[in-house]
């Protein structure tokens, strides 16, 4: 298997984007994505997209946005994996590039989700839960993290404050990033007294409905090496685990096996432990999730991971700094697109272009991607070669 | 000079409370008032409706000018719950004020700028000596589905301005409109309720064309915010209208006279000639006012008016605006409301 590299990354804007559709986003992010990497064409493309049927009444997209892009008849799939789409994406990519089917191969992920009403984006998200067992009963994934959130809390004496802390602290990040949707800042009081949504979760625990699309563009290392552009961001590794997709069938709620599944395959691959990752991105599209994914990371021990947080360990400034991008809280959560959009920040942050939001010294960052309540979970490392 | 010679407004008594319609759909009233900056809106009555709404008006407005109906050449009557689908309603507002039958009369449509769409044409009527006087009412018995965000503002009310050059209390100095093809806000034949496209009535909407319509206004007047007195917005909450003002550079206090939606809630047709209504009871000779509609699908009309020293005389002639709004509420639970809304299917021979 060949060393892959990503030598090209692009994305749009994150919000509502009313002047754009599916395809102009995807074409926009992939173009950036094309030009940064100075390739003029592409062996094969790979969409990570939730659910553009329901969202869009697109299918096909694979082809569409091969055509779209003007690359068409390379070969174009896309891949679905409910949030961890985009991750599904890279991963697919890798796998192309790697086993030498391609040399370079475009990632991408989008989702175009204000062309529904609130009610019909909540419908197509929890199509990513257990039909029979959960989503017919009216559970939504606001209801599903509601009930980590209250076990996490029980069993491990989480406090309501941390939950909100993780909103605070990627707003905070956010407001850095030109491309989130939210650049407002947000105290933990704020968060406590927003509108509740699920108890304990409120609105400002809970990540946006968003339009955007994000790119790259990875290569065998040796491809990557004959390019000017320095340093050269390699990927050291590549996992993905799945889990029940039903929360109720977990031996522990607070545990998210897939992630944790997952990270050890990718720490085993890149020959690291998680001491030895300098930052992260992380899916939080709610504010447990962060607590959780921290836990199943290994970065703190179990029921650690709210403690952590309220310590400072995962801010800007502190020793594991986590969502710099401002998370999917802050910067948005187009979900298919968000994947590809840790990516972007990684390699951004590797690459030293992060501007006032960059961190110091920074060689190795990984980056874990969520489907549904954890039913599946794709986590990458990338490191400066 | 054409402008205003006589204006009327009606509000309902009937009122419910915001919180009166979240305890039903276990919404949570305080952060639905804190969005909307509403706190309750107006109920028609069981026997109310855009015509005797209308009507209540227009008596208003023909009181305050003091013309004889049958000078009135032209009346518009704008307005999306017009009680037929085929029948007019300006039709009964002319036999009332004794406008018959040498009238031109038209029911007109635009969503919420229905009522200001009769307005710029009957001055344009006037001004060009096509005849003596005119009137433009706009009036609703706003509609919006049980449960959804509209049901906490919609609202009922009216107001009617009659147009001519002779006494005028308002001179109508500039008007403008600003439109394109923008499906935010609908109903089709057999739906009972209007729809919306949620937060795309926002941005790409109401801001949009609210800007347009008043940007496009002073750039025809050469004018400036700091130049008025008054300045009132289509009004269908209070977080709207009050965002578009600072954007645009208009204060809270040039604002607080016409903003009415608090207590009276989003009366469509009616809003922003109710809010006009509420100003000229309130202003003196010398102040200008500039007034901007906004209706769904999409559109704005924006006007400047400048009151004369006729206003004073005329101001208390007949119920003010604000006596409408805040004396004597009568306060409904939502099963009354709901009877009165006849949201309520009972069998035809009851």
């Amino acid at each position: 298997m060949r060393d892959v590299a990503i030598i090209g990354i692009g994305m749009t804007d994150f919000g509502e984007l009313w002047h754009d559709s599916l395809r102009d986003l995807f074409v926009k992010a992939a173009l950036q994505a094309m030009d940064d990497a100075g390739v003029d064409h592409i062996d094969g493309l790979v969409a990570g997209c939730m659910s553009p049927g329901l969202f869009t009444g697109q299918e096909h997209i694979g082809s569409l946005l091969a055509d779209y892009l003007g690359q068409a008849p390379v070969p174009g799939v896309r891949v679905e994996s409910a949030c961890a789409s985009g991750g599904m994406a890279l991963r697919t990519g890798i796998a192309y590039v790697a086993s030498g089917m391609h040399d370079i191969v475009l990632c991408g992920g989008v989702e175009k989700m204000t062309d529904v009403s609130g009610a019909q984006a909540t419908y197509a998200l929890a199509t990513a839960a257990d039909q029979e067992m959960e989503a017919f009963h009216g559970v939504t994934f606001p209801g599903l993290y509601a009930l980590i959130a209250t076990a996490h809390m029980h069993k491990y004496g989480t406090k309501r404050e941390d939950l909100a802390q993780v909103a605070v602290k990627n707003h905070d990040n956010g407001m850095l990033n030109p491309h989130a949707q939210y650049h407002m800042k947000i105290t933990v009081e704020q968060v406590i007294n927003s509108v509740k949504v699920a108890d304990p979760l409120n609105i400002l625990d809970c990540s946006p409905i968003t339009d955007g699309a994000a790119a790259v563009i990875i290569a065998p290392v040796e491809v990557a090496k004959k390019l000017k552009k320095k340093p050269i961001v390699k990927v050291a590794a590549s996992a993905h685990a799945t889990d029940t997709i039903a929360l109720h069938q977990r031996e522990d709620l607070t545990w998210l096996k897939s992630t944790a599944e997952a990270a050890a395959s990718a720490y085993k691959q890149a020959g690291v432990k998680p001491s030895d990752i300098d930052f992260a991105e992380v899916h939080d599209c709610f504010t447990i999730a962060e607590i959780c994914v921290l836990e199943a990371l290994g970065v703190v021990k179990r029921g650690q991971g709210g403690k952590a947080t309220r310590d400072g360990l995962t801010a800007r400034d502190g020793k594991f700094p986590v969502n710099t991008s401002g998370g999917l809280k802050s910067k948005g959560h187009p979900v298919g697109a968000t994947g590809i959009a840790q990516i972007h920040e990684i390699v951004t942050q590797l690459r030293g272009e992060a501007g006032k939001r960059q961190l110091k010294d920074v060689k190795r960052g990984l980056a874990q991607n969520m489907g549904g309540s954890g039913g599946s979970a794709v986590v990458h490392i990338l490191e400066v070669l | 000079m054409a402008g205003i010679v006589g204006y009327g407004a009606y509000i309902p008594r009937y009122r419910i409370k915001v919180e009166e319609i979240a305890k039903v759909w276990g919404a949570d009233a305080p952060s639905l008032k804190k969005g909307l900056m509403l706190r309750e809106k107006s109920v028609p009555g069981p026997d109310q409706d855009v015509i005797t709404i209308a009507v209540e008006a227009a008596r208003n407005a023909m009181v305050r000018a003091g013309v004889k109906g049958e000078k009135v050449g032209a009346i518009y009557v704008g307005s999306e719950s017009h009680p037929y689908a085929v029948k007019p309603t300006g039709t009964a507002v002319a036999e009332v004020i004794g406008a018959v039958n040498d009238c031109h009369c038209a029911d007109l449509s635009f969503a919420c700028k229905a009522g200001s769409e009769g307005m710029f044409l009957a001055y344009g009527l006037v001004k060009s000596g096509e005849v003596e006087y005119a009137m433009g009412i706009g009036a609703d018995t706003s509609q919006g589905a049980p449960g959804d965000a509209l049901e906490y503002s919609a609202a009922a009310g009216g107001a009617a301005f009659l147009m001519g050059t002779k006494n005028v209390v308002a001179t109508l100095d500039c008007q403008y409109s600003y439109m394109s093809d923008t499906p935010d806000f609908w109903r089709r034949e057999y739906m009972h309720y209007p729809r919306h496209g949620g937060r795309f009535t926002g941005d790409m909407a109401y801001f949009k064309h609210v800007r347009g319509g008043v940007e496009g206004l002073l750039k025809k007047a050469g004018a400036k915010p700091k130049d008025f007195k008054y300045a009132v917005f289509h009004q269908p909450n209070g977080k709207f209208p009050m965002k578009m003002a600072h954007d645009l550079g208009f204060t809270d206090e040039q604002m607080k006279t016409g903003l009415l939606v608090p207590t009276l809630g989003n009366t469509y047709s009616g809003a922003s000639p109710l809010g006009l209504s509420a100003i000229l009871d309130e202003a003196k000779p010398g102040d200008a006012i500039l007034m901007c509609s906004f209706g769904s699908g999409a559109g704005s009309d924006g006007f400047i008016f400048t009151a004369t020293k006729e206003l004073p005389k005329v101001q208390g002639k007949a119920k003010k605006t604000r006596d409408y709004l805040d004396t004597h509420p009568f306060y409904l639970d939502y099963g009354t409301y709901v009877k009165f809304r006849r949201k309520i299917r009972k069998n035809v021979e009851d």
